[in-house]
């Protein structure tokens, strides 16, 4: 068995079975308090340990792509289940099991409410977006993107705030309907490859060499673009996230953010970049514009927020611009900067949902205006927040700033005025970032008592460690840079050079 | 060992500082104290030994420290690595000695606040990220630094944060301090786009060699001098400096004196063979300074409050230093850094006591007459006072001005092929400057030491605030002695030390006596219009009217910030207070919505209305049919007949 096939199926296998503790006799029958929850961190750390496997199994990698699986699944129609990780791919993936590892070790013990299922569902979203980091068989990623956003609408409209349903809703409108464009697209590549070659496959590799007319070649990577914008998201299809992530529970609003807009940047290289590169380059202005839009719109509504996960939601919206911007900006350095970007905005915005969420837990309120200084009564939880608020306005040294400025640098000898117009976003970064912590960190605190107690040992180790990594990466983000560079298509490269050559 | 030093002086007062953040709860009040002051007192340890070792070699002699590589994409290449040469050996031990004596003055100063802990958490990495702006050998490494001093101010203006003013004040010094950062990262991306590094030596070198082109590096040193305004809060962003009073009086000192005002002019000193290749930024620099240094004298001469002449003080101090860097004395702008470092610290420190023993009044027209009572503190207030007026022989400040001046004379800009001879004219300015600032100075010592005591000051100033103050006084007026023009005496060690050759050409002797003399009649009207006739002036109210323009400079130009870019800011934040996009979708939600509605009722309507009448076509059809069936015979064979002919009639008619 080979352990890419078992980093999807143990997240799920391990949700069936936090399902099944969660029964109350058995669990009686155990003696087993907070079966699910074990069940889940279990599951999470043999997940982690199975990584570690793959990622150090080999010391010097023969090629680019670290390991491999591969089944058929549909023979007549070409379908396979394969699965192949480069260091783009693992580098994501140990940025969502970090992420999971703290979402589950900080906020969901506390969730009683069906507690298994919430598990399985949290742990089921995991696993889709595992086998989406994965799948280089068209048909399986379009399979693991839809399963991943099913749990997660399910996770939203029963365990999420007062507007639940409507932004389960919206959340399941958006992400569903800009799939079955991306459904057509893939259709439409399989059949264009089919007409040319005779061949019915959904192989990403052997797809990547069909030689297409420039038109349709641009329609087929609008329709992968439409569905990967929206869950980047870039504006104005950003709609959904800023509800979504307001009524989402704690762990599923970091989940949201922490990766699942990843999936949406991973799709856009490995997808759009990789797979179109010319059609690409064309879009490229539209789609640096749309970034720039993304960078300086979802930050000036942040500023405009008393909703704390709501302001925290639209600088996700401002992050995530800077990572369309490199991704389309057309050079290497474009890439890694933007994958730098995500792993550091992955891991500061899921802390920061964290600590809404802990705040929301103890408060009983989003609302900034009401919750008031908290920096006397919980310093630990203060500064800790206002550690990834700085983080989040892009201080040199923390990781967000190492890929703001690759992106910059990125982008400014394509257009100045572009990379002077992403940089004003950093002033509007600082503006809603210490406004936040000026209304709940660092403020006079509320007159009446708070009831709550600080963080304690277990969640500071949690932070800390998320810190460490931020750290890591703002001081020192060479190794990532050129570890998490995605593998280079020999035959892109091939079909690039081919469409040039005439 | 030297390049083991280097590192560890960052890390002292970085790691006392983490310790600080981390251990708030297990440090006692004292054992805080010792770890801030150990921190930084090890950092100053060090810079002595640097000093002391770099010292001993040849002048040209740089110490570089790579430490590793920062990130490498496509051709370019940043490095977190460090440099020491004589300019950042001259920063580090102003730093870290100013530092380390305000951080003892401070233990003494806070220690019955709450939150010490966090205080002193902020200063030392307040002088960390100092450190790291001072000695770094990358501009982006450099930028670390910089971005590094802006959050610490702002966590320092507003350590007392349950006023919501404080906040408010500390807010918009990393705003407007933020925007010249983003212009400093447009000079980055420029310099790093045109040579793919960002190296300072290979920078300048590549600039003077002719490998940047013209326009990138008026471009880039524009760009920068944006920032360093922004920093040292020059026109027209010297909004900020003045409400960063609100921070405790030992962080105003480390702000105004040892960190983050310098490090404007630290980067410009540092660039300045960059900067010689763009005459007409520097041309830019110097008169910004010499309005920046007048207006901001004019200001301080109507301000009440003690700390707010101090500020506007700090603004035209820093102006001097861009008028000495606009016109390429930038060892000048150096010397006067390292002497206002003294004596500002010096003042505000002194400042600090006496608003403490006065029972926290700022005002300084109700704190008359406080010499006798304090003689110690009063001495230290009137050495740094004299420092900064520039009083001959006695302050540190003479000598700077006094190199800044003479230099001034002969300078000439080359602006657009035309050799304009600017020097006179700044010069002049330069001169009405001191003159000024020994007047507003000599005003607040006036006011607030001499006439007949209205408050009563309490306690005693405590040895840990008593001793830093000597030291600066002691600073204050024999540091400016290192360096002294040829007409006094010929000592020329801080040229020496920056490794320049003295000055060839011997200015003129009435140069440094009209330098002399200006102070010198601004220390002698202040006495005549405050010292020597006090009831006058001091009870005349509304003294911010002699000057109309200068009073209300600080409000004007708040008013000037509203208008421009706050109140348009709020216009356009109206304007999006709802996201548009998803009120664009909500509003089509609801429309198709009601569209839906309205097409559900007139499906209804049209099928209950084809419905009934079907219904009643039919019942009434039903009936005309039963009537025609009403089984007589006669009616049958009626119709049979009519049928019949009306049959024949179509059949035999055309």
């Amino acid at each position: 068995m080979s352990p890419l096939a078992a980093l999807v199926l143990l997240p799920v296998l391990g949700g069936g079975l936090a399902w099944v503790l969660d029964h109350p006799r058995l669990g009686a029958a155990l003696r087993l308090r907070d079966g699910a929850w074990r069940m889940s961190m279990l599951t999470l750390v043999l997940e982690t340990a199975l990584l570690a496997l793959v990622t150090f199994r080999h010391p010097t990698p023969a090629g680019p792509w670290l390991a491999h699986f591969y089944r058929p699944w549909v023979p007549p129609l070409g379908i396979a289940v394969r699965l192949d990780m480069d260091g783009l791919s693992l580098a994501l993936i140990w940025l969502s099991l970090v992420l999971s590892l703290a979402c589950v070790g900080v906020a969901t013990r506390q969730v009683t409410y069906h507690a298994g299922v919430f598990h399985c569902l949290l742990l089921a979203t995991l696993g889709g977006i595992i086998g989406t980091f994965l799948a280089t068989d068209l048909f399986l990623f379009f399979f693991f993107w839809e399963l991943m956003l099913v749990p997660m609408f399910v996770l939203i409209a029963v365990w999420g705030h007062e507007n639940r349903q409507y932004a389960a809703m919206k959340f399941l409108v958006f992400t569903q309907g800009s799939g079955l464009i991306m459904l057509l697209s893939i259709l439409g590549l399989v059949i264009a490859h089919y007409r040319v070659t005779g061949v019915l496959t959904f192989d990403y590799f052997t797809l990547a060499a069909t030689p297409l007319p420039p038109m349709s070649s641009m329609v087929l990577m609008t329709g992968f673009f439409i569905a990967f914008a929206v869950k980047l998201p870039a504006v104005p299809l950003h709609v959904w996230l800023p509800d979504a992530h307001t009524q989402a529970p704690t762990a599923a609003s970091v989940l949201l953010a922490g990766i699942l807009l990843k999936t949406g940047g991973y799709g856009m290289i490995r997808f759009n970049v990789m797979l179109f590169p010319d059609a690409a380059a064309r879009l490229a202005p539209i789609a640096m514009g749309l970034g720039i839009a993304g960078i300086l719109y979802g930050a000036w509504l942040s500023c405009n927020q008393r909703d704390l996960k709501r302001l925290i939601a639209y600088s996700s919206i401002s992050h995530m611009g800077f990572v369309l911007l490199g991704i389309f900006s057309g050079s290497s350095m474009g890439v890694q900067g933007a994958v730098i970007q995500m792993l550091a905005h992955g891991l500061g915005t899921g802390a920061l949902f964290l600590i809404a969420g802990a705040i929301g837990e103890r408060m009983h309120t989003r609302d900034m205006q009401v919750i008031g200084g908290l920096w006397r009564v919980m310093p630990r939880l203060s500064g800790t927040g206002l550690f990834f608020a700085v983080a989040s306005l892009g201080m040199p040294g923390l990781g967000n700033f190492a890929g703001e400025f690759l992106v910059l640098l990125a982008i400014w000898p394509v257009s100045p005025l572009m990379g002077a117009l992403a940089a004003i976003g950093l002033v509007l970064a600082s503006v809603y970032s210490l406004r936040m912590v000026n209304s709940i960190f660092l403020a006079a605190p509320r007159p009446e008592p708070i009831a709550g107690a600080d963080f304690g040992a277990r969640q500071m180790v949690v932070f800390a460690c998320i810190m460490a990594f931020l750290v890591v990466l703002g001081l020192y983000p060479q190794p990532f840079m050129t570890f998490s560079t995605p593998s280079p298509l020999p035959v892109a490269a091939g079909a690039a050079t081919r469409s040039n050559a005439p | 060992m030297a390049a083991f030093l280097i590192p560890l002086a960052v890390l002292c007062p970085l790691v006392a500082s983490i310790i600080l953040f981390t251990c708030a709860r297990h440090l006692s009040t004292r054992g805080v104290g010792v770890v801030a002051c150990g921190g930084v007192g090890l950092s100053a340890l060090c810079c002595v030994i640097l000093a002391a070792w770099l010292l001993a070699r040849p002048v040209t002699e740089v110490l570089h420290v790579d430490l590793w590589t920062w990130m490498r994409a496509g051709g370019f290449s940043a490095h977190i690595a460090f440099m020491l040469d004589r300019i950042s050996l001259l920063m580090i031990l102003v730093v870290t000695i100013v530092g380390g004596l305000i951080h003892i003055y401070a233990m003494s100063y806070m220690r019955t606040d709450p939150a010490l802990a966090r205080f002193f958490a902020c200063m030392t990495l307040f002088v960390a990220a100092m450190l790291v702006l001072v000695l770094a050998s990358d501009l982006l490494c450099l930028f670390i630094g910089w971005e590094g001093v802006g959050l610490c101010s702002y966590l320092l203006i507003g350590f007392w944060h349950d006023n919501p003013a404080n906040t408010a004040a500390a807010r918009k010094a990393f705003y407007l301090t933020r925007i010249g950062d983003v212009a400093f990262l447009c000079a980055l991306l420029l310099l790093a786009t045109a040579t793919g590094s960002l190296r300072i030596a290979s920078e300048v070198g590549a600039a003077e060699s002719g490998q940047v082109s013209h326009m990138v590096v008026n471009a880039a040193t524009l760009c920068m001098v944006v920032a360093a305004f922004a920093k040292s809060a020059q026109i027209p962003f010297q909004a900020w400096l003045p409400d960063a009073m609100a921070g405790p009086t030992p962080t105003s000192a480390l702000i105004h004196a040892a960190t983050m005002v310098t490090a404007g002019v630290y980067l410009l000193a540092r660039l300045h063979g960059l900067f010689a290749l763009a005459p007409a930024v520097q041309a830019l620099v110097a008169v910004m300074g010499v309005l920046t240094l007048l207006m901001a004298a004019c200001t301080a001469l109507v301000q009440s409050d003690l700390k707010r002449i101090l500020a506007w003080s700090t603004i035209s101090q820093l102006g001097y230093m861009y008028l000495a860097l606009g016109c390429g004395i930038w060892q000048g702008a150096l010397f006067h850094l390292m002497t206002h470092a003294f004596f500002k610290a010096l003042l505000f420190l002194a400042a600090g006591s006496i608003i403490l023993r006065a029972g926290h009044e700022q005002d300084i027209f109700r704190m008359n007459g406080l010499g006798r009572a304090m003689p110690g503190v009063t001495a230290a207030f009137v050495a740094g006072a004299s420092a900064l007026a520039g009083l001959p022989l006695v302050g540190a400040g003479f000598y700077s001005k006094e190199m800044i001046l003479s230099g001034l004379w002969p300078a000439r800009f080359m602006l657009a092929g035309h050799d304009i001879p600017a020097g006179p004219v700044l010069w002049g300015l330069g001169l009405l400057g001191a003159f000024l600032t020994a007047l507003y100075i000599f005003r607040a010592v006036f006011v607030v030491f001499e006439g007949d005591s209205r408050t009563d000051p309490t306690g005693r100033t405590p040895a840990g605030m008593g001793i830093p103050l000597a030291c600066l006084a002691v600073m204050s007026v024999f540091g400016g002695m290192v360096e002294m023009p040829d007409t006094l005496a010929p000592i020329h060690l801080f040229t020496a030390f920056l490794g320049l050759s003295p000055p060839q050409a011997h200015e003129p002797a009435w140069l440094v006596l009209a330098g002399a003399l200006a102070p010198l009649s601004g220390l002698l009207a202040a006495w005549v219009l405050w010292g020597r006739t006090p009831r006058i002036m001091r009870e005349m109210p509304g003294q911010a009217s002699i000057i109309p323009l200068a009073g209300s400079t600080p409000r004007a130009t708040d008013a000037l910030y509203g208008l421009v870019f706050v109140r348009p800011l709020r216009v356009l934040l109206w304007f999006v207070r709802h996201d548009v996009a998803a009120y664009c979708l909500g509003r089509t939600g609801r429309l198709t919505r009601l569209a839906s509605d309205r097409l559900e009722l007139a499906r209804r309507g049209m099928i209950g209305l084809v419905a009934g009448r079907t219904v009643m076509l039919t019942r009434e059809g039903s009936i005309l049919l039963g009537r025609m069936q009403d089984g007589r015979v006669r009616w049958y064979a009626a119709w049979i007949a009519a049928g019949l002919c009306a049959a024949l009639a179509t059949m035999v008619l055309p």
